[in-house]
């Protein structure tokens, strides 16, 4: 299946990366090689097949709900790109 | 200390020939002299790892060493290590130092191994050949002119090279054993859950292990008997008592079933590269092996399910780098959407926002299930094609790569050309079977390994099975000697 410039323009928008006209043409032509290479799964019969996800089929583990590891904030804060008073800084949301 | 195994050298560290702080000294300023020749190395945590040693050094001192006590070794530079840059090859984390270890860097760290530095790979861990690294490609030790394999590239030229005895990888489709193969070095791939992926940065979460890569079985063994257990903060992690994975390697091969799948034997295999692992074959059956013909039908349908499966779940875990919380910010942002987008098309390269827009596509309404769905329901079919040739056989043998270490340069353009050369190693992982390479020979002085996998929880066979064939072969003892080396 071929993608055009605009259906790469669309993705790139769902995958928040922005891209060049140049860049998308080239991953147009790119992602569209791999889509066919892809196009191989849709002449196998998997009716039947249950869909894996986890190797051992496994189910998410549970555990207790308590503090493990304590308040670690400002460890975490202190690798952010920009951050004041504990806080995030993003460029305005709300006018 | 070049080429030392790590056995010896716990060996002279326990016979006090010298101490973890001098081999520690020593081993950095040998890779500062000398790998600018191979870039194996992003960074050196010299300090960090002096007191490591200090500390292993005073241990042995009150009499409580292990046989990783002092001796050193270097992390993927995917494994978060507390205090030092972990960059994932990637712009987006140049300057990302963790605030926590990984359960592997820490179970190392407390077995006292010192850890020297970070070693190169492929951006995120995404690449056959090392070529997608934001600190430039990793030559190979063998040849100049070669791929290293990647994503685990730096960690195999790195002890191949004889800077380190051992390093940490990872494997999502093959990236511990393709580099381990092209590098003549043991790696191994454990079962999915074995090795804890906390503070291991995700690539594709249902299909990362982290391993060894070593220059003997017995050295993997010993690693991966430090590294492996189960841990609470993954929650994939088996819940299993591990077993010493060095407690079988002197057992005999008398009797063991090894199954040759005729799809790992197909036309696209290089029939020098076929050579090799039918020698190597003929050697295990002459250890008492029998030698049985299976079949393996979805083998090929590994590499389409896989390049589905592998960056939908890239998509969804690398959708973290916001440029808010860590990681590369662009300047000046307009609004928040402006943020996110150029922070994350600056700080990634070509081949992961690739991948990242192939597995938003797939997961995208209206094609969710004719590509994700599709390609789990045949990662069900290659589980079943291995538990039905693991119930005739021991275990399953072929070639880790259908042909040597490729020139550098020579995939770079094509994408899927590069996928194609991961088609004997990316079933292990859609199965979540463990899987090695051990040294088997070379092609134009270029490594090959032979690739032996295993049913679940069978990693000290399959080291078994590598420690054996080491003991009649030396393809393993050889290293690339200066005069080896083409395009120096």
């Amino acid at each position: 299946m071929a993608l055009e410039n605009a259906d790469i323009e669309k993705i790139a928008v769902l995958a928040r990366l922005q891209l060049t006209d140049n860049d998308a043409s080239d991953y147009a032509n790119s992602i569209s090689s791999i889509l066919e290479l892809m196009e191989q799964m849709q002449q196998v019969d998997t009716d039947g097949a249950t869909p894996l996800s986890n190797p051992h089929d496994a189910t998410q583990r549970l555990r207790k709900d308590e503090v493990t590891c304590g308040n670690q904030r400002d460890a975490f804060m202190a690798i952010a790109p920009a951050s004041e008073e504990g806080l995030y800084l993003v460029p305005k949301v709300i006018d | 200390m070049t080429h030392k195994t790590l056995v010896q050298i716990s060996k002279d560290l326990a016979a006090g020939r010298y101490s973890s702080r001098e081999i520690t000294q020593d081993i950095i300023a040998d890779i500062k002299a000398r790998d600018s020749i191979y870039n194996s190395f992003i960074s050196l945590s010299e300090d960090l790892a002096l007191a490591q040693a200090d500390a292993a050094d005073a241990s042995r001192i009150a009499g409580d060493a292990g046989i990783l006590t002092g001796v050193p070794f270097a992390h993927k530079d995917l494994f978060c290590t507390k205090g030092h840059a972990t960059t994932a090859a990637s712009k987006m984390l140049e300057n990302f130092v963790p605030p926590y270890e990984s359960t592997v860097g820490q179970r190392l760290l407390s077995a006292g191994a010192v850890c020297v530095g970070k070693t190169n790979m492929d951006e995120f861990a995404m690449g056959s050949s090392n070529e997608n690294s934001f600190f430039g490609a990793v030559k190979n030790p063998w040849d100049l002119t070669a791929v290293p394999g990647g994503s685990s590239g730096g960690s195999a030229a790195a002890v191949a090279a004889g800077l380190v005895p051992a390093a940490t990888g990872t494997d999502t489709g093959g990236s511990i054993r393709q580099p381990a193969s092209f590098c003549n070095l043991t790696g191994i791939k454990p079962t999915y859950g074995r090795v804890s992926r906390f503070g291991i940065i995700a690539y594709a979460s249902s299909l990362d292990q982290a391993g060894p890569l070593c220059q003997t079985a017995e050295d993997a063994a010993i690693m991966l008997n430090a590294m492996a257990g189960f841990d609470e903060q993954d929650s994939t992690s088996i819940q299993q008592a591990t077993p010493d994975f060095s407690a079988d390697l002197n057992l005999p091969l008398q009797g063991l079933k090894v199954g040759l799948p005729k799809e790992f034997f197909g036309p696209g295999l290089n029939s020098e590269v076929a050579d090799c692992i039918m020698m190597a074959v003929k050697k295990i059956e002459a250890l008492g092996a029998q030698i049985i013909d299976i079949s393996l039908p979805n083998l090929e349908l590994s590499i389409p399910a896989y390049y589905v499966i592998a960056p939908s779940e890239a998509s969804s875990n690398l959708s973290r780098f916001d440029g808010v919380r860590y990681g590369y910010r662009c300047d000046q942002p307009k609004d928040l959407m402006d943020l996110y987008c150029r922070s994350r098309a600056e700080g990634f390269g070509t081949e992961v926002k690739r991948r990242i827009m192939v597995g938003t596509y797939a997961l995208s309404e209206g094609y969710y299930d004719a590509y994700y769905v599709k390609a789990q329901r045949i990662r069900r079919l290659i589980k079943d094609d291995f538990t039905r040739a693991l119930s005739q056989v021991d275990v399953i043998m072929g070639p880790v790569a259908p042909t040597p270490a490729f020139n550098l340069g020579s995939n770079t353009k094509d994408p899927v050309a590069m996928y194609l050369e991961d088609i004997y190693t990316l079933s292990a992982n859609m199965a979540g079977i463990p899987a090695m390479s051990t040294p088997a020979g070379f092609v134009n002085g270029r490594p090959v390994g032979l690739h032996i996998m295993g049913n679940y929880f069978a990693e000290a066979k399959l080291l078994n099975i590598a420690h054996q064939y080491q003991q009649v072969t030396d393809w393993h003892l050889q290293t690339p000697t200066s005069n080896q080396i083409k395009g120096a």
